[in-house]
């Protein structure tokens, strides 16, 4: 529990993606089984009990101590675990041996609901104050330390030299604490079966495209489809098994019953989950009204109908058809769809093309609102996990743009924290700037530097970590897409806006109106 | 026996001792000041007496040079004075270099200010001792029962596993000049870490006093020349303030840990923007702070400055007659 404890902290307080691997990979290689594995159940949500909840703690604590000094713990401090991590009375030498990770979970899985808590106080007695607030977040579930699934098998992966998308594919066969799958990235052990359990496979992705390397492209060798603004999705059918994955491996099965129900049943689809009405497909705004939600309500299955465009099919049957080119899958697809439609389910066109500047007229022309780019994949591409270069390319359609001015600048995080890097710019309503979005990519290290030190030199206000700066500098936003927004003062949410440009030419006065943007708007629903 | 009230009150310069005409830890300047020790909150420039250990004398004396006061009267540990009517003697109060508790003696009343003080061993100086008392006067920095400071030992060695996960990152550990920083480095050597340690500029003088006072360091380097490739896994001091300052920028990307009592708190440590919170304090903690209290066994005890109100509850609680001073102008700061 002590490794336990300590990985936990450590990665608490660990803001950079990287370090957090290596603070994962080091406590996989060198953890003891079983604990390693409950310690991966644990970050990947799938070790639950049943009985040991936050309340048993917490009355635990407020028994071991006095009531107004646990109310004045508790107010300072502001979190219940961590107050009864830091409050529990026990002080304990180093020396003291606090059960296993192992121990605990096993032995919380055998025992009685009325035996708990006489349990979880001998071992609070027995754990220092983070091995106390890892034991509590252990049990109520929720560890927050910023380590999604995907990270941790990840980091996993690199046990055995391998790429987290073959973890996903065998990920679905396996239970804590995964002996078996530690056991074969140590390469002491075969690779577990997966077969039957409707594993995800990690997806093929594009490479964003630079137009300069077009002419050197032969536009025979590829195709092209739109690129839909929806989320990339897998439906995995195997067996009596139907399982829905995000483009990250994270199964979304129950959130979506109008696409489960409708799915075919011995497929694996990939596909964009898009908003689909009879008027067309929705945007993106639509569509996170139904992502990232643990139940879904009737009324948002109705107004937010959801459906699946598909565009590739990676195993028929027991068939694997991600070794044959493209245009033989999709083909396969075509094929495959002509004999069994079904409503909810559609099929992303192809763009017939003969050269690359009737393509580039194409992307340029198209209106629809889901679009956001063309994907250009060579005809003979085979399907194959991660961003293999030469294959598939994405060509978004080109960002819009807006001059505005800067107006509070907030600190960034790990490579940018100390810097000035996060930056809400506005526009003109007549006199008034309007705070319009925050932008915090886009810009050199150079800039970033220059931007960083005009922030401090022109400060005029401070609230909090946010300083409100002098009207002076003018960026240029670049951004996707515009949605109406109620929680924005300008009424306006821009998608992914960031720094195209830093206009230092530019004199603040002639930013652009927010009216100006008013206008690019999708008109109201 | 006089009671305390009517020879010792508050004000707005610090607690002032009438018998004895003198001020403890004057806020700003005073004729006669008491100074339990070094750190800006307690010892301010200007005085025009001051009585303080030598180890006081010489930390006041590097930051404040001519200003620390015109006569400047070392009193070692155990000496004793009369000031007016009143004995004053020292005795240590294991805070930092120096650092006293002042003991009061009037009419056959005792009283006790602490000063800052902590019980555990710290290699930079003497341990506290318990002086009996009629009114113990403490602080109250941490006075929460959710403040229980771990082993510095094993604060240490989680520093050092860091540098062992990340050896190819320089360890950029914030910690306050006086004090906390050279009880680092003491802690450091005491662990066995061998290699050089680096300095930011602001923690040489006061490092320097150490060392004159008879602390072994071992061989430190400032850090404001070097490059960054020259301290890669390697351990550098600097004030809180400066490790997420562009002066942290020159060693790549290094680890922030920082060195403070405050650590403790998930949400303290996040605003100061550590990675690597080390719990480690100059002031007593909750346990410290009741066993204290309870060991003098003092029937009255007044609170200077920090969390009273809880240190308040728990003495109420044991019978003792408590109140708080709330003495403006002390930092929480460590």
């Amino acid at each position: 529990m002590k490794r336990f404890a300590a990985l936990l902290d450590q990665l608490f307080y660990q803001p950079q993606r990287n370090a957090k691997l290596r603070l994962l990979s080091s406590y996989f290689a060198s953890a003891p089984d079983p604990d390693r594995g409950y310690a991966l159940a644990a970050m990947t949500g799938d070790l639950t009990f049943q009985h040991a909840k936050a309340g048993v703690l917490r009355n635990l604590a407020a028994e071991r101590s006095d009531p107004v000094l646990f109310s004045l713990s508790y107010d300072y401090v502001g979190d219940l675990a961590e107050t009864v991590a830091l409050i529990w009375p026990t002080k304990v030498s180093d020396d003291t041996e606090p059960p296993t990770l192992g121990t605990i979970v096993e032995t919380l899985h055998a025992t009685p609901k009325a035996k708990l808590p006489a349990l979880l106080a001998g071992w609070l007695d027995r754990l220092e104050p983070a091995g106390r607030w890892a034991l509590i977040k252990l049990i109520t579930g929720n560890l927050r330390i910023g380590v999604s699934a995907r990270l941790a098998k990840t980091a996993l992966a690199a046990l055995g030299n391998l790429d987290a998308g073959e973890v996903e594919e065998v990920w679905h066969a396996l239970e804590p604490p995964y002996r078996e799958l530690f056991a074969w990235l140590e390469g002491k052990g075969p690779r577990p079966d997966a077969t039957g359990r409707a594993a995800f496979r990690s997806p093929m992705l594009a490479h964003p495209l630079d137009v300069n390397d077009l002419p050197g492209m032969d536009p025979a060798a590829f195709m092209a489809e739109w690129k839909w603004d929806g989320a990339r999705v897998q439906i995995v059918g195997e067996g009596a098994r139907l399982r829905l994955y995000s483009r990250s491996g994270d199964e979304m099965t129950a959130t979506f019953p109008d696409v489960v129900d409708r799915a075919p049943g011995d497929v694996t689809l990939d596909g964009e989950l898009l908003v689909m009405r009879k008027e067309g497909i929705g945007i993106f705004a639509d569509l996170q009204q139904r992502l990232n939600r643990k139940t879904v309500s009737a009324a948002t299955l109705k107004d937010y109908p959801v459906g699946v465009r598909l565009y590739d099919l990676l195993f028929e049957g027991p068939e694997d058809l991600r070794g044959l080119p493209f245009v033989v899958r999709r083909a396969r697809l075509e094929a495959w769809f002509a004999k069994a439609p079904r409503p909810g389910f559609d099929l992303s066109p192809l763009i017939p093309f003969a050269n690359w500047d009737e393509l580039a007229l194409k992307r340029k022309a198209v209106a629809d609102p889901g679009v956001e780019g063309v994907m250009l994949k060579r005809a003979d591409s085979v399907y194959v996990a991660g961003r293999p270069a030469g294959q598939w390319y994405k060509w978004k359609i080109d960002p819009k743009l807006v001059d505005a001015v800067l107006m509070y600048a907030q600190r960034g995080h790990g490579k940018r924290s100390s810097f000035y890097s996060d930056y809400t710019f506005g526009l003109w309503r007549g006199d008034e700037l309007v705070p319009v979005g925050k932008a915090y990519f886009g810009f050199t290290d150079a800039e970033l530097l220059e931007l960083d030190r005009w922030v401090r030199n022109h400060t005029v206000n401070r609230f909090g970590p946010v300083r409100e700066v002098e009207r002076g500098v003018v960026l240029e936003v670049a951004f996707e897409g515009l949605q109406r927004s109620t929680r924005h003062r300008s009424g306006i949410a821009m998608r992914f806006p960031r720094v195209s440009r830093i206009r230092w030419d530019k004199p603040y006065q002639e930013a652009d109106q927010l009216a100006t943007l008013e206008k690019l708007l999708p008109a109201k629903a | 026996m006089p009671d305390p009230e009517t020879w010792l009150r508050s004000t707005p310069k610090g607690l002032f001792c009438e018998p004895g005409n003198f001020t403890i830890d004057p806020t700003s300047a005073v004729d006669y000041a008491v100074v339990t020790h070094g750190h800006g909150d307690h010892a301010r420039p200007g005085n025009n007496h001051v009585l303080a250990t030598p180890g006081t004398i010489a930390i006041m004396r590097s930051r404040f040079a001519g200003e620390a006061g015109k006569n400047l009267q070392p009193m070692a540990y155990g000496e004793a004075v009369k000031l007016g009517d009143v004995t004053v003697r020292f005795a240590p109060a294991g805070h930092i270099l120096g650092s006293a508790q002042a003991v009061l003696e009037y009419k056959g009343t005792r009283v006790v200010v602490s000063g800052d003080y902590k019980r555990r061993p710290d290699p930079t100086c003497p341990p506290f001792e318990v002086v009996p008392c009629d009114l113990f006067i403490t602080e109250a920095t941490f006075g929460l029962p959710i403040f229980r400071h771990p082993s510095d030992r094993g604060e240490i060695h989680r520093l050092l596993a860091s540098i062992k996960v990340f050896p190819e990152r320089t360890h950029l550990v914030g910690a306050y000049a006086l004090g906390k920083t050279q009880r680092v480095i003491a802690l450091l050597r005491r662990e066995g870490w061998e290699r050089p340690i680096w300095l930011h500029g602001a923690l040489l003088g006061l490092t320097e006093v150490y060392r004159q006072q008879g602390c072994d360091f071992g061989e430190l380097r400032p850090a404001t020349d070097s490059d960054a490739a020259e301290m890669k896994g390697e351990i550098v001091l600097a004030p809180p303030s400066a490790i997420n300052d562009r002066w942290s920028r020159r060693m790549g990307e290094p680890i922030h840990a920082v060195a403070s009592g405050w650590m403790a708190v998930r949400a303290r440590a996040r605003q100061a923007g550590a990675e690597l919170p080390l719990v480690i304090s100059d002031h007593a903690d909750w346990d410290e702070l009741t066993e204290t209290i309870r060991e003098v066994g003092a029937p009255k005890l007044w609170v200077t400055h920090g969390n009273e109100e809880a240190l308040l509850h728990y003495a109420t609680g044991l019978g003792i007659e408590a109140k708080a001073l709330s003495l403006i102008g002390y930092e929480d700061e460590e």
